[in-house]
């Protein structure tokens, strides 16, 4: 089997952000790279059914920077086979993003039977890249899945939605994939596999490479800010019974309203 | 001249920092408390390739510098100095095969250590003796066709866990240095006797006890360099081991900056976080600055080590003030914590206890000061 | 004024009510909404209060369960024969997992889980959070129309007083085409609650509990809004809780979005376990007790009066 993972690099989750100066973006100058954590998920995974189908590869592409290198260089680690990177900034929209995965697959010489991803990228957290890509690939996809098993030919994942319901989908392949926290526990890269990683075959692209250009740019980010400070926090006196009805309904409103989290 | 780390050096930080976090550190508190031998976290550490990091790659190992261990060993050490004494003792029983074992005994004793998960353990110390090495009373004696091993070896780690023994005797306490040798020994031999497991101030979950050798016969092969030679087989381990040993303490000094520098932030007194009181500041600067001293110290030790040069001196500066250094810094966390330094609750006072044991073993601090004493003024 | 279309969910009968806070923040721009199979002539007249002008009922084989390739070729046929500017839905399980593969039929951009948006003239922005909430950006669209929306359920409130208006139903018949990924069953979630560590919402009891019964009514809360129940170290200690059930430095560390803090006073052992939640509710007799400096909302008084009025309250909102 040809398996693919899409992976991408983004910030630790324990990076302060801060707005740059012309808020067009985020601050990067002292920025530590990680492997987008939902990535280690599908590259798990597609090492998992790498091994239950003996003479697949593993195949990775990026489409990012080349500055820094941690993505791929950890899940070559973990044990992939090769990669493919696309040279881009590390800021593009999903659409754009798709289109060059989509380009670094098909100069990756393989016909692809399942391309694994995570379920969303912790930068942009706009959670499309799976189905963009499928759609320009013409393959089915399912998102937010966090189990996998062979069903025949086919293969039966089950996805998560509202509530912690589970949806059971049968998918032909080729298909897209993409992975939720859950679906495994990530192998570490072992000390002789992350020696190993740096002799395994890397591809590197350009974006005129990929036929992708400034025309494929769908969105317009500006207007980088934090978000406002939280109020301070109010204090309601529910000593008289008399009132408590009303200090309790008020904070209930509060709660959905002012803090959303109801 | 850099100071920086290679991209793989960092890589493998990296990793063993996830490993040190993940896998060590929730189980730190209650294998300290209840003495339980971390055989899991041990073998998960084997099979990842951050044990045994001394076999060059001629005999299965991953051919690491000394530099390569001592980042990993600070990693390590960072989740639990305990646990990563009974990781490090594998590397202080295998060196001295690396440096005096001939081929043969390379092939036979080092590489089933990177097939198989297997434990190794490091006997010099003796009840009578412990910075006197030389003064040791162990003895190995010419039975024929094999040695015989008598004796009495104290403070052992890893002792009944073993697979495999390094042990040093004499053929006659009255040579001293020169009557020293080295012995492999397989832990199935007849007349090893296990003491009891030593209750300990710190590094509660390695395994630590008396061993008496009665009459033990070792094959005659299993001598490493000839009777006698055994002093200097000693002394150029050192070298190797010093570094390693230092770099445990920075990685429990590092491990005690971060704790003190989240909990200052979140306790306040006298309406603010103590983070901004200078008495606290002054002490967590203090910490900072010596990790990171120490941390160069034992690059360094190991950067001479791999560029060939002679690094006895900075060894033993680096595991002087390394250790030191985790002594203070670990004690000083107790402080900035107050009362809840104290408790069992938090995580320092387990940190304090144990920084002390690194003063002592591997040559103690004092012992260290001789050595570079003999070092700086005799040149 | 934009043609815009609005894809609806309905659940239960009734259309989701993102589908409304989304009208309300459209009101003033030609809007229709779309939904598949049928809607009452109730639920009608609501979305045609709320703003909406027609109301299409999309109808055609092999779309009466969700599947990404099914709906999003059956809107795509759909929206190519009205002719929309823009095209809107929640950014619910499947809002997420559809709109990406309908804008991509369009070659279209899709500005998804916004929080807010806004129609100015001929402009369209709206805004989206970054780097889970840690900042937020203003985001236009731009390439082919049309342009794609997705928002985030419970953003942007619910609009204050209705429009007003009503809307024209009709069927439309639309194709799903090829699915090659479908839906076998669905597997309910496990009535058990989210572990500690995973928990969304939290409401956890300390020492002030005074015994190990007492835990039900924190229970009956959690029971109404899906939460799992914790407790303080003093809890346990006491015997009031398990101890798989302790909240703070030896316990287990917590991240919920809400975590409503029962008789607890606040210790900083405790705070080390809880203090990354998003928003800290406090309910203790004592005013001076230190949660309140840690706590967004606070609420001074009795634990065993107060809950079961927050349980009653929360129940009127389920509804």
């Amino acid at each position: 089997m040809n398996i693919f993972v899409c992976v991408k690099q983004v910030p630790d989750t324990e990076t302060k952000v801060q707005p740059n100066a012309d808020g067009t973006f985020i601050e990067t100058t002292s920025i530590k790279w990680i492997m987008n954590p939902y990535d280690e998920f599908a590259v798990e995974q597609a090492l998992l059914v790498k091994a239950d189908n003996p003479g697949s590869t593993v195949t990775l592409v990026r489409v990012g920077g080349v500055k820094d290198t941690e993505a791929l260089r950890t899940a070559l680690a973990m044990g992939a086979d090769d990669a493919v990177l696309v040279e881009a900034d590390d800021n593009l929209d999903s659409y754009t993003i798709a289109k060059a995965l989509k380009g670094g697959i098909e100069k990756a010489g393989k016909q692809p039977d399942i391309i694994f991803a995570g379920k969303q990228g912790i930068d942009d957290d706009a959670l499309q890249v799976p189905q963009v890509l499928a759609q320009m690939l013409d393959l089915p996809a399912v998102s937010v899945i966090v189990g996998y098993e062979k069903s025949g030919e086919n293969i039966s994942v089950k996805r998560e939605i509202e509530g912690g319901a589970l949806e059971v989908y049968e998918v032909s392949t080729p298909c897209v994939l993409a992975t939720n926290k859950g679906i495994n526990t990530p192998r570490y890269a072992s000390l002789p596999g992350i020696m190993k990683a740096k002799r395994k075959p890397m591809q590197q692209l350009t974006l005129a490479d990929v036929g992708v250009s400034e025309d494929d740019k769908r969105l317009k980010y500006s207007d980088f800010k934090l978000p406002p400070e939280k109020p301070p926090g109010k204090k309601f006196d529910a000593t008289d019974e008399a009132k408590q009805q009303e200090v309790v309904a008020e904070v209930v409103k509060l709660l959905r309203e002012e803090a959303k989290v109801l | 001249m850099n100071f920086k780390l290679s991209t793989e050096q960092l890589e493998m930080r990296e990793m063993a920092m996830k490993f040190a976090k993940n896998e060590m550190i929730p189980k730190a508190q209650e294998y300290d408390e209840k003495e339980i031998f971390p055989e899991n976290e041990f073998k998960k550490a084997w099979e990842l390739g951050l044990v045994n990091t001394c076999i060059p790659a001629e005999f299965g190992g991953a051919g690491f510098t000394a530099l390569d261990s001592v980042v990993i060993g600070e990693a390590l050490a960072y989740g639990c100095m305990g646990m990563n004494t009974s990781f490090m003792a594998n590397d202080l029983a295998l060196l001295p095969i690396v440096i005096a074992g001939t081929s043969e005994q390379k092939e036979k004793f080092l590489r089933p250590f990177t097939e198989e998960f297997k434990i190794a353990a490091f006997c010099l110390t003796e009840p009578g003796n412990g910075s006197d090495a030389a003064g040791i009373k162990t003895t190995i004696k010419d039975g024929g066709d094999h040695w015989i091993l008598n004796g009495s070896k104290m403070w052992i780690t890893n002792a009944s866990k073993a697979h495999q023994f390094v042990v040093y005797g004499t053929m006659d306490p009255n040579l001293k240095h020169k009557g020293l040798c080295a012995v492999v020994v397989p832990s199935d031999l007849e007349g090893i006797v296990m003491g009891k497991k030593e209750e300990k101030m710190g590094h509660r979950s390695s395994d630590t006890r008396s061993i008496q050798f009665e009459n033990v016969k070792v094959p005659k092969e299993n001598m490493l360099g000839k009777p006698g030679e055994a002093w200097s087989i000693a002394m150029k381990t050192l070298d190797h081991s010093r570094p390693l040993v230092a770099s445990s303490a920075v990685g429990g000094s590092q491990r005690a900056l971060d704790c003190v520098k989240e909990y200052s932030k979140q306790r306040s007194q006298f309406g603010v976080p103590i983070s901004k009181h200078q008495a606290i500041q002054f002490m967590i600067a203090d910490i900072a600055m010596k990790t990171e001293a120490s941390r160069l110290l034992v690059h360094k030790a190991a950067w001479l080590l791999d560029n060939g040069e002679r690094n006895t001196e900075v060894a033993s500066y680096a595991k002087a003030f390394a250790a030191d250094s985790c002594m203070q810094n670990t004690t000083d966390a107790v402080q900035i914590y107050g009362g809840y330094g104290y408790s069992k609750e938090y995580p320092v006072e387990k940190l304090m206890r144990d920084a002390k044991l690194i003063q002592i073993y591997e040559g103690t601090s004092q012992i260290q000061r001789l050595v570079i004493a003999r070092e700086v003024l005799g040149k | 004024m934009a043609k815009v279309l609005v894809f609806s969910e309905v659940s239960k009968d009734k259309v989701k009510p993102v589908t409304l806070e989304i009208l309300g923040k459209a009101a003033g721009q030609d809007v229709d909404v779309a939904v598949f199979g049928d809607l009452s002539d109730e639920q009608v007249k609501v979305l045609g209060d709320y703003g909406a002008k027609k109301v299409h009922k999309l109808k055609g084989d092999n779309l009466d369960k969700y599947s990404a390739e099914g709906y999003s070729n059956a809107l795509k046929g759909f929206i190519e024969s009205q002719g929309y500017d823009y095209v809107f839905s929640g950014a619910t399980a499947i809002g997420k997992d559809m709109m990406p593969r309908l804008a991509t039929q369009f070659d279209a951009g899709l500005a998804s889980d916004v929080v807010n948006f806004i129609f100015e003239g001929d402009n369209f922005s709206a805004t989206r959070p970054l780097f889970a909430g840690k900042c937020l950006a203003k985001v236009e669209i731009q390439g082919p129309k049309p342009h794609f929306v997705s928002v985030r359920p419970n953003a942007l409130g619910m609009p204050e007083t209705p429009a007003g208006g009503s809307a024209e139903a009709a069927d439309a018949s639309v194709e799903a085409g090829n699915i090659r990924a479908a839906i076998k069953e669905i597997i309910a979630s496990a009535s058990e609650k989210a572990d500690l560590t995973e928990a969304n919402i939290i409401i956890s009891g300390g020492r002030a509990m005074k015994n190990s019964e007492n835990f039900s009514i924190l229970h009956e809360c959690a029971e109404v809004i899906g939460a799992t129940v914790g407790a303080s170290r003093a809890a346990v200690d006491s015997g009031y809780a398990s101890p798989d059930m302790q909240v703070g430095q030896t316990g287990k560390t917590v991240s919920p979005s809400l975590y409503i803090a029962c008789g607890i006073s606040g210790a900083i052992q405790h705070l080390a376990g809880m203090r990354t939640s998003k928003v800290i509710v406090a309910i203790n007799t004592d005013p001076d007790a230190p949660i309140f400096t840690k706590a967004d909302y606070g609420i001074v008084g009795d634990l065993f009066k107060i809950v079961p009025i927050l349980t009653e309250e929360l129940k009127k909102i389920q509804n």
